[in-house]
This record gives C-alpha cells, sequence and structure tokens, in this order.
C-alpha cells in the first residue's frame, strides 16, 4: 500500500514537473508547478514529515505560486509564449540526462548501505526541540535573513519608477524616457539582424 | 519502499530542473525551474533523515531552513524580475545583458 501510494505521488511530481518545464504557456507552467509541489508535499507525508508537508503547502502553494502568477500578470511574459530556445535544448536535455545518469549510478552503487534501514518517525516534539534548541542561532540568522529579503524586495521594487532608470543600453543611443519600448525595439533589431 | 526510491526520484526532479533552466529564455520560467531543484534537494534531505536509522531530525530541520530561504529567494528575484520589466520590457534572459563587460 506505502508503494503504491508513493508510485502514485512520484508519478504526478514527475509528470508535473515535466509540464513545468515543457509546457509554452507559461501560465500553465505556473500550475504545473503547483501540482508538483504538492507531489512533493505527499512524498514528505510518505515519509513521516507532516509538519514539513503542512508548511511545504502553505508556503509553496500558498504563498510563492501565488507571487509567481503575479510577477506572470504584471509582466505580461506570456509574449514569450513558444518562443523556447530550439538550438539550446539538446545541450540541456544532455546535461540533465547525463546528470541523472551520473547520479542514478552512484545512488544505486550505494544503495546496499541503506536498504536494510526502514523509515523511522520523528515526533513533533522532537523537531521543535531540535528546532529551538540546537538549531536556535541559524533560526534567528534565517528570521533576520527574511527581513533583509522583505525591505530589500520593497527597495528594488519601488525605487526608480520615473527618472531614475538606472539600466542603460551598451549602446547609449536610445533616450531613458521611453524605458517600456527600449526591450521591443532591441527585439526588432535583433529580428532584423537574423534575417 | 528504500531510500533508493525516494532517490532516484529525487535526482529526476532535480535533473528536470536543471533541464528547465539551461533551455527556457523567460526569467520566471528559470526561476520556477530553481524551485523544482529547490525541491527535490528538500526530498532527499527528508529521505536520508527519514531512513538514517537513528530517528534524527536533522534533515527535516534543514529542509525547513531550506525552504525559508527559497521564499526570501523568490520574493527578491522576482522583485528583480519587475524592474528588469519596466527598464527594458521584457524578462528574455538572453537579451538582458546590462553586466556584460
Amino acid at each position: 500500500m506505502g508503494l503504491l501510494l508513493f508510485y502514485a505521488a512520484a508519478t504526478l511530481t514527475l509528470f508535473a514537473a515535466f509540464g513545468v518545464v515543457a509546457t509554452r504557456n507559461i501560465v500553465h507552467a505556473a500550475l504545473f508547478l503547483l501540482a508538483a509541489l504538492a507531489g512533493v508535499a505527499g512524498l514528505f507525508v510518505l515519509l513521516y514529515a507532516e509538519f514539513l508537508a503542512l508548511v511545504q503547502l502553505l508556503i509553496y502553494g500558498g504563498a510563492v505560486t501565488i507571487v509567481i502568477l503575479f510577477a506572470l500578470m504584471l509582466t505580461r511574459s506570456g509574449e514569450y509564449e513558444g518562443e523556447t530556445e530550439t538550438r539550446r535544448r539538446p545541450f540541456a536535455a544532455l546535461a540533465a540526462a547525463g546528470l541523472f545518469g551520473l547520479m542514478a549510478a552512484v545512488f544505486v552503487a550505494d544503495s546496499h548501505q541503506f536498504n536494510t534501514n526502514t523509515r523511522q518517525p520523528v515526533p513533533f516534539d522532537t523537531l521543535a526541540r531540535d528546532l529551538f534548541a540546537d538549531w536556535a542561532v541559524p533560526f534567528e540568522i534565517a528570521s533576520l535573513v527574511l527581513l533583509v529579503a522583505l525591505i530589500g524586495a520593497v527597495v528594488i521594487g519601488r525605487a526608480g519608477r520615473e527618472e531614475d532608470e538606472t539600466f542603460p543600453d551598451t549602446d547609449g543611443s536610445e533616450s531613458a524616457s521611453e524605458p517600456v519600448r527600449r526591450g521591443s525595439r532591441r527585439r526588432a533589431e535583433r529580428r532584423q539582424r537574423g534575417s | 519502499m528504500t531510500l533508493l526510491h525516494f532517490q532516484l526520484l529525487s535526482a529526476g526532479i532535480f535533473c528536470i530542473g536543471l533541464y528547465g533552466v539551461l533551455a527556457r529564455r523567460s526569467a520566471v520560467l528559470v526561476l520556477m525551474s530553481i524551485e523544482l531543484m529547490l525541491n527535490a534537494v528538500n526530498l532527499q534531505l527528508v529521505a536520508f533523515g527519514a531512513f538514517s536509522g537513528f530517528g534524527t531530525s536533522t534533515g527535516q530541520v534543514i529542509a525547513v531552513f531550506v525552504i525559508t530561504i527559497a521564499a526570501a529567494e523568490v520574493g527578491l528575484a522576482l522583485a528583480i524580475v519587475m524592474r528588469l520589466f519596466r527598464s527594458r520590457g521584457g524578462v528574455n534572459l538572453d537579451e538582458i545583458d546590462v553586466m556584460r563587460g
């Protein structure tokens, strides 16, 4: 029964992860990402890590995916649908397949050490005691990192709205008063150069 | 269900994420692929912790930290993406060469 559940969750996760990188519609990619993260949460449950499964669903499913969807809305990334670089795909697939082969070989060669072990649950109070006693200092530093990231995201997101567009073009010929048009003009130039 | 199952699955998710990072051009899609890779690592950590034979919680604790850093990273990276979109008019990674030497 456990094995059956594992295969179900693994199939969902792998299929959804493949959907993230293979689909042409970028909004579908975000929704596939949500499914993949939910599959990983199911695998956490199978590993007796219920707390992590909950955190995974709350933070990834509830926050990260929503933020990504907002970013997609605000950047109109949909205009890049189907514009994937075909020249680079074979190399990327080769690198990914090679790395997978390497990792699988190492794992299979090494598996005799662990194959007799069985899953062991970790009680909630043990996890909490470890997190707030042994790992107290890293925990505080993590909260500091979150605070810095929060302030940094606000500063980066709102700075230089009008006059302070601080990304000049490399040729420097275009005026800074039309910041949004630059990208499309550059694309047009590229297209001309390509043809 | 042994540790090897989880290891192979985690390696598969990681390599799919690697393919996405290398092959796609939209910055947001590359971010999503990075999230996949981070999740594969988390799965590996938790699986090692559960199958270690000691009943240790270290794997789960480190996974909590990875999730924290990933959340901070997504917030910052999407702020940078939106800033780039406002100033350059696109999030295509091949056209973002501001820091080219």
